[in-house]
Order: C-alpha cells, then sequence, then structure tokens
C-alpha cells in the first residue's frame, strides 16, 4: 500500500526536465498568448505595423490625445473589472457617470442661463441665475465631488443589494438601473448641459502638470499648439487609482474573496467568505469608479451632461476590459490587463478616426474587434483547460 | 435463448481510475436481469456505456451478434434501448403526448398532425392502464403517472431493451406495485428489461437473472433462484478488509464537541439527534437519499432547519457559515469539484481560502503573501501533496487524492474542533484512500471529532469508533465498533428485517 504512495516529484522528475527543454514552438506561442503582457505586445505591433501607413499615429499630439483619451475609461474599465472578476456585469456604469455628472455640475456651476435651463426640475432647487448652492464656495468642489462619489455609491449599493441579497441577476438589475438612472439624468435638466463649472474643477479633467514644447527654442512666447501635456491631472488621477485597485485586486483578503466567488461561488460560500458582502462591495466600486471617471469626463467637456456615458461607451469599457484577458466567466482578472486592454482599445479607435472613418464605420470595426476579444476569452480558458490535462 | 446485449470485457477508466474493468455479461432476450452493487460499483457508468453517454476505454458490446458502438444517447434509443432514470427525463411543461414525440413529430402537409399523435398516444398509454389525455401537461402528473409516461416513451420507440435505474425511489408503496405489474406486463410482450435497485427483495422478486457488481467487476452472476438477500449483501460487499486502513491511534475523549438534538425539517429530515465526541470518529451510513449528506449542510448553517437544536463544545451554534467555521466547525463536501475547490486556481490559494482574514495585515487587510507562502507550504509538507510549485500549479492538476488532502487541508489550517467529511474518498483511488485514512486518523488523535459520512460501508467499518446509519432522514440505529455487524447495518440502512 504505500508502495503506491510515493509517486515521484514532478520537480525531481528527469523526465518532465527533458520535456521542459524541449518544448514545441506551439506551446511558447500558447505562452505568449496566456502572458499578462500578450495585448501590450499586440498593442506595439499595433503601432509599428500602422506607423508607416499613418504617420500621424505616432505624432506627439496624436499620442497626447490617446493618452487623454485612455484616462478616464481606464478609471471606469478598472471598476468594470472588479464586476467581471466575481462574473457579473455592470450595465449601469455610464448611467451613473450622466446622473452623477447632471448633479455634481449642478451644484458648483458658476452662472445658469434661466432661458435654457428655468424648465428643468433642478432649476429653483438647485440651480439659479447665480449659480449652483457650492458656487464660490470654499472647498466647494471636493464637497461637490464627494456627494458625487456618494450618490454612486448609493446607486452600487442597490445594485448590490438586489443582486446579492435577492439573487437577481446582474444582468436585468444593472441594466434596469441603467433604463432609470439615465432617464432620471435627462428629466433632471431636461435633456440641458450644465456647464460654467469653476476652474478647479476643469482643471481635474484636462490640466497639465508637466507639459514639452517639441518647437524652436528661440521665441518668447510658446504657441498652444505645439506645447504637449506629458503629466496631467487625469494621468495622476488614474494611475493612482489603478495602483490602488491593483493592491486591493491582488493583494487584499478583498481582493482574494473576490476572485474565489468569481472561480467558484458555492465553494467560496462553504469556505466562510461573506459572498453577499462582497458582491454588493463590488457593485459599489464599480459605480465609486464610473463616478471618478465621469468627473474626468465632464471637467475636460467643461460641462454636466446627461447624456454622458449613452451609446456604445459601456461597450468600450466591457470590450476593453475584456480585450485585456479579464475573463467573463469569473476569477481570472487582473488590473495590469485592463490597463492594456483600454491603451489597445483606444489606439484602435484613435487609428480608425486617423483613417477618416464616421463614426458608424469605428463602431462597425469596434464591434468586430470586442467579438473577437470575448473569443479570445474561449479561447485562452481552453488553453489553460488543456494545458492541466 | 437468444442474446440481447452482450459485453465482452468492457473497461471504463476516469482520469486513469478504473470505474468499470473488464466485464463480460451476456442479457438474454425476453428477461429480467436485476443488477446490484454498492454505490459506486460501477453501475452508472456501465449504463453510460450501454446508453452511448460515454464512450467504453476498451472491450466491445454487441446488440443480437452484430456490433453495437454507440456514439450518443439517439443511437441507442435507435437501437432499441430505453433508460427509465431515478430522475425522470421529462419536460413537464410539455404534455404527454409531447413528451412522446418530442424527438420527432409526425407531420402532414408540413404541419404536425396532432390527431395522429393523439390516438397514437392514447392508445400506447391504455396499453400501460394510464388512463390520462394525452393533452394533460406533465407537471401535473404524479410521480408515478410520470414513470409510465417515461415507460410508454420507450413503448412508442419500440423498445426492446428497458433499463430501469432505481425506479421506485420516489414511488409510493401503491404506486410501486402497479409499476411490478406494469414491468410484469413488459416482460409477457417479450422485452428485455435490466432493472437496477439497492432493495433487495424487489430484486429477488422481480428478477430471472441477478448480477452483482463490485469496483467495477462483475463478481457474481446467475439464476436468481441461486440467490438469497445476505448472500446478495456479501457479494456486494465482501472482500477482506485486513491492511486496507491505518493502525488507530485515536483515543475518544468524553465531552461532546457535537450535540444535535431533535433535528427536523420536514421532507428532509425527521427528529434527528446525534453526537460526536472530541477524538472520536463517527459513521454516518445510510443508502442514498438516507439524508446524510443534508444533515451535514444543517449542521454547517447551509440549510434551513424547522425546529431541533445544535451545540458545539457544549454552547449553541452561531447562526451562518462564517459563525460556524468560527466556532470550529469543518465541511468538506461530498462534491470536490463544484463545492470544495477552485479547480483553476493554484493550490496555495485554495489552502488559504478559508482562513484568509488570519493573513491580512492593517486596516486594508492587506495579504501578507510571506505568511501565506509559509503556512501554505507547511501544509503542503504536513498533508504529503505532490506537486510542484503549489503556488502556481493549479488544483485541477493534481490527482483525485491529492486534491482531496487540499480540501481536508484548507479546513486543518483552521485548527477545526469538529470536521464533517462526507464521502472523504469518492474518487480516489485505493491507495491514495489509505493516505486520507490516516489522516482522518490523525485528525481524531489530535482530538477533533469526526463524522465521517459515506456510501462505503468498508471504510466505516475500518474507520470509524461508532456508526449511525439512517433510513429516508431518521436515524435508524446507532452501533459502537464492538458490536459492528454488517448484515445488521445494511438491515437498518434498507428498514429490512434479515434473517
Amino acid at each position: 500500500m504505500s508502495g503506491r504512495a510515493t509517486i515521484p516529484d514532478l520537480e525531481a522528475s528527469p523526465m518532465t526536465a527533458t520535456l521542459l527543454q524541449r518544448r514545441p514552438l506551439s506551446d511558447r506561442a500558447a505562452d505568449l498568448f496566456l502572458s499578462d503582457y500578450f495585448i501590450l505586445y499586440l498593442s506595439l505591433v499595433f503601432i509599428a505595423v500602422l506607423a508607416p501607413f499613418l504617420p500621424t499615429l505616432v505624432t506627439p499630439g496624436n499620442i497626447v490625445n490617446v493618452m487623454s483619451n485612455m484616462w478616464p475609461l481606464l478609471i471606469v474599465a478598472i471598476g468594470q473589472t472588479f464586476v467581471l472578476a466575481i462574473a457579473g456585469i455592470d450595465l449601469s456604469q455610464g448611467s451613473v457617470i450622466a446622473v452623477t455628472s447632471v448633479i455634481g455640475a449642478a451644484l458648483i456651476t458658476l452662472v445658469a442661463d434661466p432661458v435654457v435651463l428655468s424648465k428643468a426640475p433642478l432649476w429653483g432647487v438647485l440651480i439659479t441665475e447665480r449659480g449652483g448652492p457650492l458656487a464660490g464656495v470654499t472647498g466647494g468642489v471636493l464637497i461637490a465631488i464627494l456627494a458625487m462619489i456618494s450618490i454612486a455609491a448609493l446607486i452600487g449599493l442597490i445594485n448590490g443589494l438586489a443582486i446579492a441579497v435577492l439573487e437577481m441577476p446582474a444582468f436585468m438589475v444593472t441594466l434596469v438601473t441603467m433604463m432609470t438612472i439615465s432617464a432620471l439624468a435627462i428629466y433632471l435638466t431636461q435633456s440641458e448641459n450644465i456647464a460654467q463649472l469653476p476652474e478647479t474643477y476643469v482643471r481635474l479633467g484636462k490640466g497639465d502638470l508637466v507639459s514639452v514644447y517639441f518647437g524652436v527654442k528661440d521665441t518668447s512666447q510658446l504657441p498652444r499648439k505645439e506645447v504637449f501635456s506629458l503629466v496631467t491631472y487625469p494621468m495622476v488621477i488614474a494611475v493612482t487609482l489603478a495602483i490602488a485597485a491593483h493592491v486591493l485586486l491582488n493583494r487584499t483578503v478583498f481582493g482574494r474573496q473576490v476572485l474565489a466567488i468569481g472561480m467558484n461561488r458555492k465553494a467560496a460560500e462553504i469556505s466562510g467568505v461573506p459572498v453577499r458582502r462582497v458582491i454588493v462591495l463590488v457593485f459599489m466600486v464599480s459605480a465609486v469608479c464610473a463616478a471618478i471617471g465621469g468627473i474626468l469626463y465632464s471637467a475636460r467637456l467643461e460641462a454636466g451632461r446627461p447624456t454622458l456615458g449613452e451609446g456604445t461607451f459601456l461597450l468600450d469599457v466591457i470590450g476593453a476590459a475584456v480585450i485585456g484577458g479579464t475573463s467573463l466567466f469569473g476569477g481570472k482578472a487582473k488590473i495590469i490587463w485592463t490597463v492594456f486592454g483600454v491603451l489597445f482599445f483606444v489606439l484602435l479607435s484613435s487609428s480608425l478616426s486617423a483613417m477618416n472613418l464616421s463614426a458608424f464605420q469605428v463602431d462597425m470595426v469596434k464591434g468586430a474587434v470586442i467579438l473577437g476579444a470575448a473569443l479570445l476569452d474561449v479561447l485562452r480558458t481552453r488553453i489553460m483547460r488543456e494545458r492541466m490535462r | 435463448m437468444t442474446v440481447l446485449l452482450s459485453l465482452d470485457a468492457l473497461g471504463k477508466s476516469w482520469f486513469g481510475v478504473p470505474a468499470v474493468t473488464d466485464l463480460t455479461l451476456d442479457v438474454a432476450e425476453g428477461r429480467l436481469l436485476g443488477l446490484i452493487g454498492q454505490n459506486g460499483a460501477g453501475k452508472s457508468t456501465l449504463m453510460n456505456m450501454i446508453g452511448g453517454v460515454v464512450q467504453p476505454s476498451s472491450g466491445a458490446m454487441r446488440w443480437l451478434g452484430a456490433t453495437y458502438h454507440p456514439q450518443s444517447a439517439g443511437d441507442a434509443t435507435r437501437t432499441g434501448i430505453a433508460f427509465i432514470h431515478q430522475e425522470l427525463n421529462l419536460f413537464t411543461n410539455l404534455s404527454v403526448a409531447e413528451n412522446l414525440y418530442i424527438d420527432g413529430f409526425p407531420s402532414r402537409f408540413g404541419l404536425i398532425d396532432w390527431p395522429r399523435i393523439r390516438t397514437r398516444s392514447a392508445e400506447i398509454l391504455h396499453r400501460l392502464a394510464l388512463d390520462i389525455d394525452p393533452d394533460t401537461q406533465v407537471g401535473r402528473l404524479s410521480p408515478g403517472e410520470r414513470q409510465l409516461v417515461e415507460i410508454a416513451k420507450a413503448l412508442h420507440n419500440e423498445a426492446r431493451l428497458i433499463i430501469f435505474d432505481e425506479p421506485t425511489t420516489s414511488l409510493t408503496p401503491r404506486e410501486t406495485a402497479r409499476l411490478f405489474d406494469t414491468i410484469a406486463a413488459l416482460k409477457a410482450e417479450g422485452r428485455t428489461i435490466i432493472y437496477i435497485s439497492h432493495i433487495l427483495g424487489d430484486v429477488l422478486a422481480l428478477a430471472d437473472d441477478i448480477g452483482v457488481l463490485r469496483d467495477g467487476r462483475l463478481v457474481d452472476s446467475g439464476q436468481v433462484g441461486d440467490f438469497s438477500v445476505p448472500k446478495m449483501i456479501r457479494a456486494m460487499i465482501g472482500r477482506d478488509l485486513s491492511g486496507l486502513f491505518p493502525p488507530r491511534t485515536n483515543k475518544p475523549a468524553s465531552h461532546a464537541v457535537l450535540q444535535a438534538n431533535g433535528l427536523t425539517q420536514p421532507g428532509v429530515l425527521q427528529d434527528v439527534s446525534l453526537s460526536v465526541h472530541a477524538g472520536e470518529i463517527v459513521g454516518l451510513f445510510g443508502l442514498m437519499g438516507a439524508g446524510r449528506s443534508e444533515l451535514a449542510r444543517i449542521l454547517f448553517g447551509l440549510d434551513a432547519v424547522a425546529s431541533g437544536s445544535i451545540r458545539l463544545n457544549g454552547s449553541p451554534v452561531p447562526a451562518g457559515i462564517a459563525g460556524r467555521i468560527a466556532a470550529g466547525m469543518a465541511f468538506v463536501t461530498e462534491n470536490r469539484r463544484e463545492e470544495g475547490l477552485m479547480m483553476e486556481a493554484p493550490i496555495a490559494d485554495n489552502l488559504a481560502l478559508v482562513c484568509l482574514r488570519q493573513f491580512g495585515r492593517g486596516p486594508l487587510a492587506v495579504m501578507d503573501t510571506g505568511a501565506v507562502g509559509m503556512r501554505t507550504e507547511d501544509a503542503r509538507r504536513d498533508l504529503t501533496i505532490k506537486a510542484g510549485d503549489i503556488r502556481t500549479q493549479p488544483v485541477k492538476a493534481l490527482s483525485g487524492g491529492n486534491q482531496q488532502k487540499v480540501v481536508i487541508g484548507k479546513w486543518q489550517m483552521t485548527a477545526p474542533r469538529l470536521f464533517m467529511l462526507d464521502e472523504p474518498t469518492r474518487g480516489v483511488d485505493v491507495g491514495a484512500k489509505f493516505e486520507i485514512y490516516t489522516l482522518i486518523d490523525r485528525l481524531a488523535a489530535e482530538g477533533s471529532g469526526i463524522l465521517m459520512i459515506s456510501s462505503e460501508l468498508d471504510e466505516l467499518l475500518g474507520m470509524a469508533d461508532r456508526i449511525v446509519v439512517m433510513n429516508r432522514g431518521e436515524v435508524m440505529g446507532e452501533l459502537a465498533r464492538p458490536d459492528f455487524d454488517r448484515e445488521r447495518i445494511l438491515a437498518l440502512a434498507f428498514r429490512e428485517g434479515l434473517t
């Protein structure tokens, strides 16, 4: 009996050692395919292939543009990554952006035009001709931001409770939230934008910390067009958030619990993981990330807009996360994957528009790419399974 | 006498573990073959091979002398084989007639020919003395009637061989009697039947021939006259137990770790009382559906219980799973893949799952990866889990025995007072079983109470200090080690008087 028990150790076996040396090319290709950096490589190849045909792609102006498009999307996609990690989906992120941008803007707007906004239900309640209640108040912008985040957290809480406690499907719950909340956002302003936001707020969306000038050095005045932002507020915010999210997902007990639920909810439950609480928190993280991304969007736009985050925005978010490698089946998610996925997606969009394609054509190509990403997810899972045999 | 179906040295292995080995058996036309064996003896695998659901690893099957090699369940149906399963395969939202014709509606001018379907369905139902309208929705029928609909489906498909798998589990005694009449009528029509059941008395009464499976082999077969219930039980179990179990080192203490009193949940448990002492291994035996796993789930707080009390170390258990884990309970479920492990996650992640919180540092509960690495590596060494790098190797890549060690290991890290082990050696080969038994003995020797649930009586006889026998949600009796008597335990489990 004990004879059977002594199976040679895998590591020590000379047979496995030789097998490791003589690995076929297809295996190494699969390694690359499964690598954390696969999408980064793909993005680099993409640039290298397209650059000769589309020289504008690698101009400093375009690179700055790509980056500025990347940061808010990254923040929203980070939130979605947490939801995907538990094999859920959050369709309400776009509507959270819309409603928080409207309410936030209404709180801090400096001047409001009665011709445009007097029919809005918010008129007289939050906004008057002298702007929002926090206009000109010291720390008003900060208070408004906290209010936006709290509203988002509340929406996430409602989503999470419906999904975790009432055990309703995430797809259905967040779809309904999306409809209701985006309708609310439009109703609040009667689909008008709320502009005239304070400079402190606007700077969050496009303020530079470090800029680069590539032109001739002997002029005393720098033409604005040729000054390129290198480090911006959105970048600092997004990178900080990404690092924090990475630590949260990969290095904390909460993150391990999130991944455990995504991998095998029943086993997690039996192992004492507070499944419901974690699910609620995940949906709150998702909504809060959406609101923070929304702050950057609305600050860049210099207005709160009730239609922000509508249309195919949601597909950009989920598509970017999935292209990065986060599995729709749950349990497999890394923030670094989402960073690369967002990079690839923004690169793709910008090169498609550089090709002078119309918005519709761009969406058609994007759709195909997202489908490809979903296929990639299936393929990755299959290769992983086969490897374990 | 024609041989309808013949099995020639049939074999099937799952991940290298043999489920059916070298099985040779002839099923004679027009006779009823009773097939018996313990859970895990290979009956299901054998039936799945005949039904085309799984492909044999070795050997061959012949149908009326010609090679029979079904690739799908449809092949089996077309050949003339029908299955009546314990869980019926009917569409409850469709009518009886629709269920009969589900795999091919006859049509006229491109439209479904309803009149013909109704007439023919009514005719078949009449042959089975089932007086219901063919348009009745199946969901509104009783379990017994549904089973007759299944049989009607078999008749509709012109089945020559009908295989019944535990057909009486959900039937009332009256429905059972009616089923037996139907079976007799089917035999009178010249149809061949394989009847699988745990209820040995039924098998004796119905069968012409009997086959006994054990560990995937046909260990005994012959005409029914050569068999008696005790002989059948001996053939189902009969193996030498010496050397299969490690020497026992645990010493049961006097104080109870677990005290359950009067647990009742309608339809699941009926006034179940049970105790487990520190350092004691209590075996829980019963047939499928006896309520053993349900009892464990209730004890662990996974399922609701209407009344009764559960005390752990003398105090009432907290509500909820997390509370019970904190109070010192551990639960190794019978279904490792679905409830025990994150199959695709690394071994270390699985080992650390239950006591994740212990590894959190600071207000954000950042994982102390160094501590995780050390603790999981200790556990691996302690449990002799045979793996490469436990931080990267997925648990899926391990053998069944090593997977089970990971499940036990993740609980061991919380130092529980009570271990509930549901079928701890299921899907584990004989060599690894010994290791699991050694581990269980050690857990008990270290002072934990063990509640060990198993369908394999042998392993309870070998491991338990006390055996509690359940049947249909009730405790039938309890035997201490000196009184262990295989036939008595089985009699309690079967609720049958044995002489």
